[in-house]
């Protein structure tokens, strides 16, 4: 092997600098959250206890995160599932060109890049003047697709632009019908990309703040409840509480890096075996 | 013929949804920002008063400088940050596995609650926090330094923290891209690491430099959370008045802004797909 230049240690120093940047406040107030009862935002540590934990689970405490909890847990999942089926979808049309397909695209990218308070704001007024009751299953839903969607519609066309053309073409050749195709071929050859569609549908949802503000209606999702925290908690509560989330978004996250790694495995384990004399 | 309204078939939902949420709200917005407003209510009207209060604004001008100068400060180091990771990661990482896992390392915040990552700041930054402390036992200042939280330094470090992974993400998805026979081939043609770095590595990775633009340049310029929280309502950004407007329910008055912003930031982004294919790049 090459020996290592000057340039690489630098480099190695720069990129751990880097995480324990990402990483540094995320590890901190996870220290902070064990603070003792009459420990404050900041160390030092004032004792160790799980006080502001129990705090937490006991109901009057601070708000309602247990309800906002299970609503952004709830829409996570009808984000997901949404996010899937319609990126795949899109993605399978944009391998054709087809009439307006560039408006689509431009579309797809104005949703990506447009200031997430304008969905808001304009769901929020479509919904007022229509006389419609904004609620987080139907304009918070609808608003955060806008986010969601695009990234699933870009990992398509990064799936898409490595998939080999070759394998539907052989499917066709012994009869397949189209969907046939799809379903017994493109699907599982894709499956493993569509755990990830599936990681930014749920995360993105879980996590979105300004596209659900004014399209929630009266019950909050878990970030705006935490965000209304901010500006009347003192206490480290509120460092226990983001704990929890981000252990919760690691479990998350984790859950679905094993179940790429599975499929990865299972495919490595039964895929073919032409062309190596067995 | 049947391929190409299965074609659309398939395109359906999504452009449904992008016409109900995204196309729908952009014209009522539209629509709005002509419209008037008593303290408490909206009524349709066709004036100008909205945009002529807000071009005939100084506070508002200052305002949009003040956007363009955090997007600008958070774009150039976002940039120099996420580009030594990214060329760390592919260039001097040499086994797979290892670089799938730091990428991962570096990913894996992004997916994590952003208003969690900035309030993550505040026992670093504030006043008794770890960085004053630390300053202060090595006795380099005398008293906590003021500017380091609710300060134009906190808002855009938080930019920084929260957006520098878009930076990270293309910019090492194009390098790994490039043929590595350039780059031997770039020193066997007796050029130094920096040359090689300026000349042949840079151009290369320029779509990803400009996708990770686009996305921190977007994300910073439609931001009003970020400012708002980290500067402790002290600062302001073109979406703090938005949503202050808001909040008084100045809808019209918030429309008219947020018309002039979705303006402002389609314009730029239009020059910068002008110098790159995203659906080629990925």
């Amino acid at each position: 092997m090459e020996k290592r230049s000057p340039g690489f240690y630098l480099l190695a120093a720069f990129f751990a600098l880097f995480l324990l940047f990402l990483y540094g406040p995320t590890i901190t107030i996870g220290i902070l959250s064990f603070q003792g009862p009459q420990g404050g935002l900041t160390f030092p540590m004032n004792g160790v206890s799980t006080y502001w934990f129990r705090d937490l689970f006991q109901e009057q405490a601070v708000g309602d995160i247990w309800g906002a909890f299970g609503r952004s847990f709830v829409l996570g999942l009808m984000v997901m599932v949404t996010t899937v089926v319609v990126s795949v979808l899109a993605g399978l049309a944009f391998r054709k060109r087809f009439f307006g397909s560039g408006l689509l695209f431009y579309a797809a990218i104005t949703s990506l890049v447009i200031p997430s308070i304008l969905i808001s704001l304009g769901v929020g007024l479509i919904f007022n003047q229509l006389g419609l009751k904004v609620h987080w299953a139907t304009s918070g839903f609808g608003s955060q697709l806008t986010w969601t969607l695009p990234f699933g519609l870009l990992i398509m066309f990064a799936v898409f632009n490595r998939f080999d053309k070759s394998y539907e073409e052989a499917a066709r050749d012994q009869g397949a019908t189209s969907w046939q195709t799809i379903r017994y071929v493109v699907l599982p050859i894709i499956a493993p990309s569509l755990i990830g569609v599936a990681l930014f549908g749920f995360t993105l949802s879980y996590d979105e703040f300004a596209r659900t503000l004014l399209t929630s209606g009266s019950y909050n999702t878990l970030p705006l409840e935490v965000f209304g925290m901010t500006t009347n908690v003192t206490t480290p509560v509120i460092y226990a509480l983001g704990t929890l989330t981000t252990v919760f978004s690691f479990l998350i996250i984790a859950v679905f890096l094993l179940t790429v790694w599975i499929l990865n495995r299972r495919r490595a384990r039964l895929g073919s075996d032409a062309g190596k004399g067995v | 013929m049947t391929r190409t309204l299965v074609g659309w078939l398939q395109a359906a939902p999504l452009a449904l949804i992008l016409l109900c949420f995204l196309a729908a709200p952009i014209v009522m917005i539209v629509i709005v920002s002509f419209w008037g407003a008593t303290e408490y209510s909206i009524y349709p009207a066709f004036q100008f008063d909205n945009y002529e209060f807000l071009f005939g604004s100084e506070v508002v001008w200052r305002v949009f400088g003040a956007t363009f100068r955090y997007a600008a400060i958070t774009w150039a180091l976002t940039l120099v940050i996420g580009f030594a990771v990214a060329y760390f990661l592919a260039f001097h990482v040499r086994s797979t596995t290892w670089q799938i896992a730091l990428f991962l390392l570096c990913t894996i915040p992004f997916w994590t609650s952003n208003i969690i990552r900035m309030i993550s700041w505040i026992p670093f930054l504030g006043r008794n926090g770890i960085a004053n402390k630390t300053l202060i036992d090595w006795g380099l200042i005398d008293a906590p330094l003021e500017w380091l939280l609710y300060s134009d330094f906190s808002v855009i470090l938080a930019f920084v923290h929260l957006y520098t992974l878009f930076m990270v993400v293309p910019i090492f998805n194009t390098m790994m891209r490039i043929d590595k026979s350039l780059i031997e081939a770039a020193y066997d043609g007796g050029a130094s690491g920096l040359q090689t770095l300026w000349h042949v590595i840079i151009p290369l990775t320029k779509p990803g430099i400009m996708i990770g633009t686009i996305f921190v340049v977007t994300l910073v310029m439609g931001d009003f959370i970020t400012v708002r929280f980290m500067s402790g309502s002290q600062r302001a950004n073109v979406g703090r008045l938005i949503s202050n407007d808001i909040g008084l329910l100045q809808y019209p008055s918030a429309a008219a802004t947020a018309v002039v912003l979705l303006c402002t930031v389609l314009i730029m982004i239009a020059i910068l797909l002008r110098f790159v294919n995203i659906r080629k790049e990925l």
